[in-house]
């Protein structure tokens, strides 16, 4: 290749390449796009799930291009990368040309400049070029911070201007971008996303992390002292949800908070939520046996996981499981046990036992109808625990963004004149604008301006 | 009177005002234009009283919150937001043109809250909408859905205006200039920007005391970013190419879809909004 047909070197035509607001615009479409996938299929679900409803092939594409997690797959981050480094180009690219034109050497107004511009109001008024220049000049100066004034052939051309640092306002917008970026990423490196389940009266220093097979351990203990949730009297819908919980450390309790969804409690930098709570049935159980011939009743004492001989050298029974809700045949039961029986003759077998109905297992036809009484339950609290010491940086983010979209959307570098001239003993009065890229709101000033103006004198 | 009687009698007033811009456009005269905008006026002021009853009976059930927490409420808010910054517009331009795309956006959606399928009793909170950030979040995400609406339906003007009318040669020859329109178009995507930014990030903020994320991807989420990204292109696509008019006008069309899609369409989608 030779050097004329390739005049800039790569780091340029990089360069050059992220100065674009094209590429900006198609960064951001193509975000926009893309994102639209995540919503349309269910992120983050069980692989088989996924099998079952897109086949084998489908399935094994998608989970190439990471479909099922999108929002952390590679192509995804490269473009929000794209996007951070598109934004920083283009911002070092122009913040020097902007510097100057905020903080210039010196500044000069061109009085044709505002001849050819057009925002033009005039009018002609019965005072002397002298005293309108003498009327207008404080008001002008008190609105403009800077203000000028000249004499013409005829008459007197004022200047005002204002509002050269509002172009500052959009290097604001994308710096904030920069800052949730950086953020986000302070978040997922040095943070964690867990949650654990603590049933009343216990403690735990362990919780698990979200989507991932690991736990991690805290330095002190989260202990839930009680749960209660209520319920609205005439609806019946939830109220409240309510943890009070204590922080162990060394034996002491170094914290004290009863959380609520909305309220959570945070102690150094790690913040516990209310996020959601189960009951789960007292380890020891009452299984009562009723010999289907004799009527009979046998009552055993069973711990979960445990087995239990059965009367009469029938088998053995083991409680494995229970579940606040689980839906049978289409009815939804509560409280049902999940157990597994292994007959002494025959085929072990997966039966359930829902404890608030004690004649269900009769179903079966066995020997023996099984049922659990007086089931003693407890509540547990679900809590999220999390880390996330990029949210002040996100935070500051959020504020720059703010307050720099105001600004670059409502305020904007203005310049006004205003030419007083004598003619055939008459004054003619013209006010004209001009803004940073022609803003439309400029008609606005300028007329306002001619109005102000004209009452004045 | 209760709040549910004050919304079907506004739904009638806004009709009302609808076809008075209509005849007024369409015969070009003045005295129904100008009762239209008292009749706008009206209208507003009975939506604002029946949220402010709304309000109180929430506390006389014993469950009093802001009435800002269904889409029945959000629905009507919305509706009220519409019509101010309509008549905000007329007066600061000294124009009636868009009250004739304006005034019908109101009148739609009270007739839809009053669908029976849009529940309109007041609900008590549930324990993630009980935050100050819940008011905060859906009076700026609506406020900025409110100006969007408007600058659909000017940009929708923009697009049926033929390029060259002349004088007099029926209804469309009364759209005002093309730049008037543009000019309009654009005021009002910087306005709603503002506030989806504000909206999505009190959004944020609400998410992150409640659940411990800023946050999580989920559509209602993710489509209100898509929406605020189709802005934010419109927007530098105007800064800085020099876009202008018809292409704008299309973005900004296709804008307002997606916002009706982040209001309406996500409930299509698998997975919900936790909060609704
Ligand atoms: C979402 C991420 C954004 C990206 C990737 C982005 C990117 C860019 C880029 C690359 C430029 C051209 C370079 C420059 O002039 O500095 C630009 C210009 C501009 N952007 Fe953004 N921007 C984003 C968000 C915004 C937002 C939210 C606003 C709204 C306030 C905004 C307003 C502007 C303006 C007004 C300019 C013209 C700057 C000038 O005249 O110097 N940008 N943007």
């Amino acid at each position: 290749m030779t050097k004329s047909s390739n005049p800039d070197g790569l780091g340029q035509q990089l360069w050059k390449f992220f100065a674009s607001v094209k590429l900006s615009v198609v960064i951001l479409l193509s975000l926009a796009v893309t994102s639209i996938i995540g919503t349309v299929i269910p992120q983050n679900q069980n692989p088989v799930l996924y099998q079952q409803k897109f086949g084998d092939v489908l399935f094994k594409i998608f989970n190439a291009l990471d479909i099922f997690d999108m929002y952390h797959s590679w192509w995804f981050r490269l473009l929000l990368f794209l996007l951070t480094v598109n934004i920083i180009v283009c911002s070092a690219n122009r913040l020097k040309a902007t510097w100057k034109i905020i903080f210039p050497k010196k500044t000069t107004y061109r009085a044709d400049r505002f001849r050819k511009a057009k925002n033009r109001w005039t009018w002609t008024a019965g005072d002397s070029p002298e005293n309108l220049k003498n009327a207008y000049a404080p008001w002008l100066a008190k609105r403009y911070s800077r203000y000028t004034e000249e004499t013409s052939e005829n008459g007197y051309l004022l200047f005002g201007e204002k509002g050269r640092w509002t172009r500052l306002g959009v290097y604001a917008v994308h710096l904030s971008i920069i800052f949730m970026v950086a953020g986000s990423l302070t978040g997922s490196i040095l943070g964690f996303d867990g949650y654990v389940n603590i049933p009343e009266g216990k403690a735990t220093d362990t919780i698990f992390l979200q989507n991932q097979q690991s736990e991690i351990k805290l330095d002190f203990e989260i202990k839930c002292n009680d749960f209660e949730f209520t319920l609205y009297e005439d609806s019946g819908m939830p109220k409240e949800y309510r943890s009070s919980l204590a922080i162990i450390r060394d034996n002491q309790t170094v914290a004290e908070k009863d959380i609520v969804v909305n309220d959570p409690l945070r102690f150094e930098g790690i913040n516990i939520f209310q996020s959601s709570y189960g009951k789960m049935p007292a380890t020891e159980l009452n299984v009562t046996f009723t010999e289907t011939a004799s009527g009979l009743i046998y009552n055993k004492e069973a711990t979960m996981g445990a087995p239990i001989e059965m009367p009469g050298n029938a088998g053995t029974l083991i409680v494995e499981d229970f579940r606040p809700n689980f839906s049978f045949r289409g009815v939804n039961l509560t409280n049902v046990f999940l157990c597994r029986l292994m007959p002494t003759e025959g085929e072990p077998r997966h039966i359930m036992i829902p404890a608030d109905f004690p004649r269900f297992d009769a179903m079966r036809q066995g020997d023996f109808v099984i049922s659990i009484a007086d089931a003693d339950f407890k509540y547990y609290t679900g809590l999220q625990v999390t880390k996330d010491p990029g949210v002040p940086l996100v935070y500051a983010g959020f504020l720059f963004m703010i307050i720099g979209c105001y600004i670059t959307f409502f305020m904007f570098h203005q310049q006004v004149y205003v030419e007083i001239t004598a003619a055939g003993g008459k004054t003619t009065v013209t006010t004209a604008g001009i803004s940073a890229k022609s803003r439309p709101g400029m008609t606005a000033v300028t007329r306002r301006l001619s109005r102000q103006l004209q009452k004045r004198a | 009177m209760t709040s549910s009687e004050i919304f079907s009698i506004i739904t009638f007033i806004y009709g009302l005002a609808t076809l008075l811009y209509a005849v007024s456009w369409i015969f070009k005269k003045v005295l129904p234009g100008k009762l239209a905008v008292a009749v706008t006026a009206v209208a507003v002021v009975g939506n604002l009283t029946g949220i402010i009853l709304r309000w109180i009976e929430s506390y006389e059930m014993g469950i009093g919150h802001a009435p800002l927490s269904n889409l029945y409420e959000s629905l009507i808010f919305f509706a009220m937001t519409i019509a101010v910054i309509h008549l905000f517009i007329e007066y600061r331009y000294k124009h009636r043109f868009i009250g004739v795309v304006a005034s019908p956006i109101p009148f739609l959606i009270m007739a839809y809250a009053s669908l029976p399928k849009v529940n309109d009793a007041i609900q008590p909170l549930i324990p993630a909408l009980q935050s100050n950030w819940l008011i905060a979040h859906v009076m700026t995400c609506f406020v900025g859905y409110a100006a969007f609406a408007i600058a659909f339906g000017v940009s929708l003007m923009f697009l049926f205006k033929p390029a060259d009318s002349p004088e007099g040669s029926g209804v469309v020859s009364r759209i005002p200039d093309f730049d008037i329109l543009d000019d309009l178009t654009h005021q009002m995507v910087m306005f709603g920007f503002l506030f989806l930014t504000i909206g999505i990030i009190t959004g944020a903020i609400w998410a992150n005391q409640a659940w411990g994320r800023y946050w999580g991807w989920d559509p209602k989420e993710t489509w209100s970013l898509i929406t605020w990204l189709i802005y934010a292109s419109l927007l530098h696509a105007r800064l800085m190419r020099g876009w202008q008019g018809k292409k704008i006008a299309i973005l900004s069309c296709v804008g307002f879809c997606a916002v009706i899609f982040t209001y309406f369409g996500v409930n299509l989608l698998p997975g919900l909004h936790s909060y609704q």
